[in-house]
This record gives C-alpha cells, structure tokens and sequence, in this order.
C-alpha cells in the first residue's frame, strides 16, 4: 500500500490512507528522503490520522526519518497520533524524543510555517 | 459442578499463521475486531492490538514463523481475552534478562516484553533455548 506524497508549496505531505505493513513504512520512509532532494522541500507532514496502532517497530521508522530528512536540511512533524494510540505508546514506553508532533495538518503546518522561518532568520543573521 | 474448572473457559480460538510483515498486520486487526465485539473500549482495543502486534514482529524476526491464537474469556460476569504467541524458533536464553529489557528512549531493540506487559492485564512467558517460545497474555474487560 502506497502512501500519496503531495506537495504543497515548499513542504511535502505524506497522508497515509490504510494500515501499514513494516515494508510499507519503510517505503514511505525512503520515499520521503528521497523527494526532499527532487522538490527542494523545507518541510515535511507525516498525517498518521488513520493509523490505529504506532507499535515500536512503527515509531522507530517515524523517528529515523525524521532524523534522515533533518540530515538533508527540512523539518519533519508527524501530525494526527489518537488519543487512544497515544495511551498505547506511552504504556509500551515509546516516547518519540525528538519528533516535532501536531494535533493536526492544519496544525502542522503552522509549525512548519514558524519553524522554516525561524530557521530563515537565524540563516540570516549568521 | 466443580466451580473452578468452569470458572475460565476458552469459548472460541481464531489462529492467524505469522510468517511475513503483513502478518503482523492481519493479526493485530483481528485481534482489534475480536476486542470490539467482546465490547471493550476504543482504548483497550488498541492496547490489545498495540500487544499483539509486538508479540507478531518478534515472532517474524526472531522465529521467522509461528502462530497467534485469539480466544474469549469468561469468568463470572466478566469477558475478557486471551492471546497466545507460539514459535518453535531459537527460545529466549536468559528469559530475566529479557524480561527487563525495554526500549531504551534511544530505539535499540530489545524483546518489548515489559512494554508488553505493562498493555495488558496478565502476561506470561514460556521459553527455552531450542524449544521456542509461548507468551500468553490476557486482558479482562473493565
């Protein structure tokens, strides 16, 4: 099952549709890294709305690509974790440090919008 | 009658064979669907299949194969479920050690058996070196 990458404007938003395999999520994360390169992106949304279980092996992709996309210069935030799903992290132990997180896309891409900004700025000043 | 032979009984068994990724997949669905008829919440229905999908994954990367087993619990007025993961792979070698093995905040790999554990209401674990493994773990609906 493949996930639609849409780009919109200078971010990428990666909105999955269906459960996904552990094979599926790698693609996805490999997709990613890929078209930050081909699209020149500053951002990335991974949308996990549907997602109805974020298990270890599911956190720990999310997280490696987050840290590959901020290795080619753009900010991931990985939008739409539910509250049920939440529990179910904290519970197995599975923190996400380190990943910018949003309620929603429209959320997350306000984050974006103040974070490749604020990273213009401080290029700006330097 | 003896009451507690009665007391907890298996009603029905749903096996789901475990040998590739998508596996994991089928398996923690089934699970979900089963929790949603049993009537558990939304909440206990993801931790039910958050469990089995960690108990699936360590079958698939460290037995390569085996199976899981659904049933229904009954006891008194309460319903609840019983998961078992079955392997016939290499076993646990130092199953205290393993036991205490988490996820590190980092991501390195361990079993996820605490983190198991903690998602359910009875876990339990059978498994020696060139044996296979059996964890069978069990949740009551609130």
């Amino acid at each position: 099952m493949q996930v639609p990458i849409l780009k919109q404007g200078p971010y990428l938003i990666a909105s999955i549709q269906s459960a996904l395999s552990d094979a599926d999520l790698m693609q996805l994360r490999d997709a990613l890294v890929a078209k930050v390169s081909t699209f020149r992106s500053r951002g990335v949304i991974v949308d996990v709305t549907v997602l109805d279980v974020l298990d270890s092996f599911a956190s720990r992709t999310l997280r490696d690509l987050v840290r590959m996309i901020k290795l080619r210069g753009a900010i991931t935030v990985i939008v739409g974790i539910q509250p049920e799903v939440a529990f179910a992290m904290v519970q197995l132990g599975l923190t996400m440090e380190g990943v910018a997180t949003a309620l929603d896309l429209e959320e997350g891409i306000a984050y974006l919008d103040r974070a490749t900004t604020r990273k213009a700025v401080i290029a700006g000043d330097g | 009658m003896d009451k507690h032979r009665v007391a907890i009984r298996a009603l029905d068994e749903t096996r789901i064979a475990i040998c590739a990724d998508m596996d994991i997949v089928a398996a923690r669905q089934c699970g979900r669907t089963l929790a949603a008829e049993l009537g558990f919440s939304n909440t206990d229905a993801t931790l039910i299949a958050t469990a089995i999908s960690e108990l699936a994954r360590n079958i698939v990367i460290y037995a390569k194969e085996g199976e899981i087993t659904l049933s229904t619990l009954q006891k008194s007025e309460s319903c609840g479920i019983v998961v078992v993961a079955h392997d016939n792979g290499p076993g646990i070698p130092d199953l205290e050690q393993a036991m205490k093995m988490g996820y590190s905040t980092s991501g390195s790999l361990g079993f996820g058996l605490p983190g198991v554990s903690r998602l359910m209401d009875e876990f339990k674990i059978d498994s020696r070196p060139g044996h296979g493994t059996t964890v069978t773990i069990k949740k009551w609906k609130r």
